[in-house]
């Protein structure tokens, strides 16, 4: 069991996850798909729930591909801080996955940086 | 050019063979020489429908999904086959946004990034008996000396 204290996790199936401040970076080390959200949902909660987390990063520098389940896991996650004044960004995203964050309308609702370290000074 | 080829396979409805599919078919698709880009849409496509079959066909439950694959010239055909619950009302579930899974957070987008990432989707259910979803998608060919 991790605990607050715990400042990075790995989850060796999708992503690594780490708090930076009050920042929540998820980078996403496989292909996000619905096998792979499942996972990051439940790890990304824990985080999210234990810790005022005022921004969630989804970064891509690693992960090629995602499908509508990808836009499930930030969605949900941007319901889930929406209400607290926190903001959702992703970065380093690849052409393919862009298309799909384009076509299904999520840049209307989350910022898209070409790196973390923007997205952080945000 | 009269190229021909098949193939078919059939797995668990295992969300690990979500990766296993789409790798499948990038990879027989991968002779007619598609650019990233339309690999990266047939992936898209394959991962859609086979996380339908996981999800909403069986529902999480054991089943078997059949992939099938042809090439015709310059075209690839998909085709995924469950033999789950089916689909009530087709046209529904196609509506962009609608899912019948909101507290798994299913956006909803499946049939539409089927739909727009290939040529054609064709979608047949029957309740209590499965759903075919066959897709299909032209490669352009691209003559580098023209």
């Amino acid at each position: 069991m991790e605990t607050s204290k715990d400042k990075t996790i790995s989850t060796k199936m999708g992503a690594n996850m780490e708090l930076r401040g009050r920042s929540l970076l998820i980078q996403i080390t496989k292909e996000l798909d619905h096998h792979n959200a499942v996972i990051i949902r439940e790890k990304a909660d824990q985080l999210i729930d234990r810790n005022s987390v005022k921004q969630i990063i989804f970064d891509f520098a690693n992960s090629e591909f995602m499908d509508s389940s990808g836009i499930g896991v930030i969605m949900g996650r941007y319901k889930k801080i929406i209400f607290t004044g926190g903001k959702v960004a992703v970065t380093n995203v690849n052409a393919s996955i862009d298309r799909i964050f384009k076509l299904s309308g999520l840049y209307k609702i989350i910022d898209k940086y070409a790196t973390i370290e923007e997205a952080l000074s945000k | 050019m009269d190229r021909k080829n098949a193939m078919s396979l059939e797995f668990d409805s295992r969300s690990e063979n979500e990766s296993f599919a789409r790798i499948v078919v990038a990879a027989f698709a991968a002779q007619l020489n598609p650019t990233i880009e339309e690999i990266a849409d047939i992936k898209t496509a394959v991962s859609e429908a086979v996380t339908n079959s996981i999800i909403h066909g069986y529902e999480g439950k054991e089943g078997k999904i059949t992939l099938s694959c042809s090439i015709d010239g310059n075209t690839i055909h998909v085709m995924v086959v469950d033999h789950g619950k089916g689909i009530a009302d087709i046209k529904q579930a196609m509506e962009p946004l609608y899912t019948s899974k909101p507290e798994m957070e299913r956006s909803g987008m499946g049939f539409a990034f089927m739909e727009a990432f290939m040529d054609e989707l064709e979608v047949i259910s029957t309740v209590n008996e499965g759903t075919t979803v066959t897709m299909t998608k032209t490669i352009q060919e691209i003559n580098l000396f023209s």
